[in-house]
């Protein structure tokens, strides 16, 4: 049994004999040494991650102006931040968008601006107070003149991350970048092998009050982050960090087209080897951490799973879906990463960094709850009507234009023998035939690329997707392919004639 | 090679390249066309060897013909070599080395533009 504590790491680290490693070469290590020889071994492996963590910000605090101001609302380069804190202290988050620039610039940039030493125009305005008189200010700031400069990061170094994809037949532009058509490509973040948290996955030592590597300065752990799901393996932490003391190696504005602006950290976190159960958990490797590929084609927040993978997939830049080889794209930067885990070894080494122990674990359990809405958005299957007209495709022009007759119903649906749907059939399309004199089966007039919808889909993204695509109706189908009914632009309609 | 074929708003009417291809038996691997009433470019491909005769060809009828040496253009303090450009490239250009380098193989580019847009560091733009 092998038993250290940070007392005795810590004082290798100042005699600089400290054993660390990353965590990538900690795979290899306990491969060649096995869990006991690598935990007597090994005292420190380092972890690194550096990717776009949109859930940061900076709380900053001006100092007061002559005569004194009660900030009520304040802007940086036309970013606006939150000032609903006291005079003169404010939070400019990474993800709010520049109200004359829009998404090309953000709270993000001017983070990275400050770092870089660039001078940011403030302006400000308030009601004035006797304690408080005036009411406009106008001035131009650089970090240095700031007394307060802590980036405050509600949700970084998420555990792992689930990758995206797209099955529609446009491009989406997301958080998780370009996604191409038709399950085009794929994309992923985090860092696999070198994931903090993956490397702690019980959260032994990563807790309250661990120092850490942040965006090139030590910080700390401030607790669990926003929307920690442990039980999910999507632990999350929230942060702190002295803006400056950081360096824009390790800090980077970005934009996602489409989406918004987000800030890239670097992130580093040590891991204190004290038993062989931390010495097993992070030999980790890339093909032990899965995750899903989610279908972004669904705008709803439960998107559907294409398959599960792990980051060694991932990042052999190729995954197979539905029998296709589709290439990945990686959003965080594993180099970086890798750059990150080095830097805190060599601090380590140096006898400039040292460990710390958690003040307080973090929850081990849990999972983050989805918002509670008090106003219910209908879902299709709320709306849809289950009386259908079916057909088979072997059938006639004639008979199907007797059901459009006898039920006065616009659609119909054509199915297989068992059930599933194949295509669909309008009047406008049997008018057509009629038309052109061609009065085959109805297998050769309907259309066969049927836009379809799922029963507990909200009613508006069924609504958009109508929309988007000329069609007056789709047909509601199960997950084997079976009409359970279908909805129209008139049900559509029906549900706001009976709100107003 | 990969060239770049501009064709003014006077000659838009005319049909300079089905011209240039039957009169010099050349034939181009046209990548991207962006043509309208106004004006016309298009990104081929050609042999090395055949390209000085397509390129008279072409100028003989009022288009302008340029190489393309680096239609794309890398910005190596902006990136931070995350691999986004990868995936959505559909000529290959971009790919990691050992150690987690972008590689760009700028001779396979078309100026399609879809890494442009994908880039979250704006580190890409499009070269001449």
């Amino acid at each position: 049994m092998v038993k250290k504590s940070i007392h005795e790491i810590n004082r290798k680290i100042e005699d600089g004999s400290v054993n660390v490693v990353t965590a990538e070469e900690m795979v290899t290590i306990v491969k060649d040494l096995g869990v006991e020889g690598a935990a007597k071994e090994v005292d420190v492996v380092t972890t690194g991650t550096f990717g776009a963590m949109c859930s940061s910000g900076l709380m900053l605090n001006l100092g007061h102006s002559e005569p004194p101001i009660k900030i009520q609302k304040v802007w940086f380069n036309n970013v606006e931040a939150y000032s609903g804190v006291a005079a003169v202290d404010a939070y400019l988050g990474a993800a709010q968008i520049s109200d004359t620039r829009g998404i090309q610039y953000g709270g993000a940039h001017v983070i990275e601006d400050l770092l870089r030493g660039k001078e940011i125009n403030v302006h400000a305005t308030s009601y004035g107070t006797d304690c408080y008189p005036r009411k406009v200010l106008e001035t131009t700031i650089t970090l240095e003149d700031l007394n307060e400069a802590v980036l405050l990061n509600p949700r970084n170094a998420y555990q792992k991350y689930a990758a995206a994809t797209n099955s529609s037949k446009r491009i989406l532009n997301t958080y998780m970048g370009e996604l191409l058509p038709n399950f085009g490509n794929v994309t992923y973040s985090g860092a696999g092998v070198l994931s903090p948290l993956s490397n702690d996955p019980n959260y032994e030592t990563i807790g309250m009050g661990t120092r850490i590597f942040i965006g090139g300065a030590q910080g700390y752990v401030i607790g669990n982050g926003t929307q920690h799901s442990p039980s999910s393996g999507f632990g999350t932490l929230m942060l702190k960090g002295n803006l400056k003391e950081m360096s824009p190696d390790y800090l980077r504005a970005a934009s996602f087209t489409g989406y918004g602006t987000t800030l890239y950290m670097g992130i580093g976190i040590p891991i204190p080897i004290l038993n062989e159960r931390l010495a097993a958990a992070t030999a980790v490797r890339d093909e032990d951490i899965t995750t899903n590929i989610l279908d972004y084609a669904v705008g709803s927040r439960d998107k559907p799973i294409i398959r599960q993978v792990n980051y060694a997939e991932l990042k052999s830049g190729m995954v197979q879906i539905e029998g296709k080889n589709v290439p990945t794209s990686s959003l965080s930067s594993f180099k970086y990463a890798r750059k990150i885990a080095n830097e805190l070894k060599q601090w380590i080494k140096q006898g400039e960094f040292f460990i710390s122990m958690p003040v307080e674990r973090l929850p081990g359990e849990g999972l983050a709850k989805p918002m509670k809405q008090t106003q219910a958005v209908p879902l299709v299957k709320d709306v849809m009507s289950d009386f259908i007209v079916t057909i088979k495709k072997d059938q006639t022009i004639q008979e199907a234009a007797k059901k459009i007759w006898e039920n006065s119903f616009n659609h119909l649906a054509v199915v297989s023998e068992t059930g599933e749907l194949v295509g669909i059939l309008t009047a406008w399309d049997i008018s057509k035939a009629v038309a052109e004199n061609s009065f085959d089966s109805v297998e050769s007039v309907m259309t066969k690329k049927v836009l379809t919808c799922s029963p507990n889909e909200p009613v508006d993204i069924a609504a958009r997707r109508l929309d988007r695509y000329g069609v007056s109706a789709m047909p509601v189908i199960d997950t084997q392919n079976r009409v359970l009914g279908i909805i129209t632009s008139d049900n559509i309609s029906k549900l706001f004639a009976r709100r107003y | 090679m990969k060239i770049k074929i501009s064709i003014p708003t006077e000659r838009i009417q005319n049909p300079i390249i089905s011209e240039s291809i039957i009169e010099t038996g050349i034939s181009i691997n046209i990548m991207v066309a962006n043509i309208d009433s106004t004006y016309g470019e298009l990104i081929a491909d050609v042999s090395d060897f055949q390209f000085d005769k397509i390129k008279n060809a072409l100028e003989s009828r009022g288009a302008i013909v340029s190489i393309l040496d680096r239609p794309i253009h890398r910005d190596e303090e902006e990136c931070v070599e995350c691999g986004a450009c990868i995936s959505v490239c559909p000529m290959n250009v971009y790919t990691f080395d050992e150690a987690w380098n972008v590689q760009v193989e700028e001779k396979k580019c078309i100026q399609c533009g879809m890494c442009i847009k994908m880039c979250p560091h704006g580190a890409l733009k499009l070269g001449e």
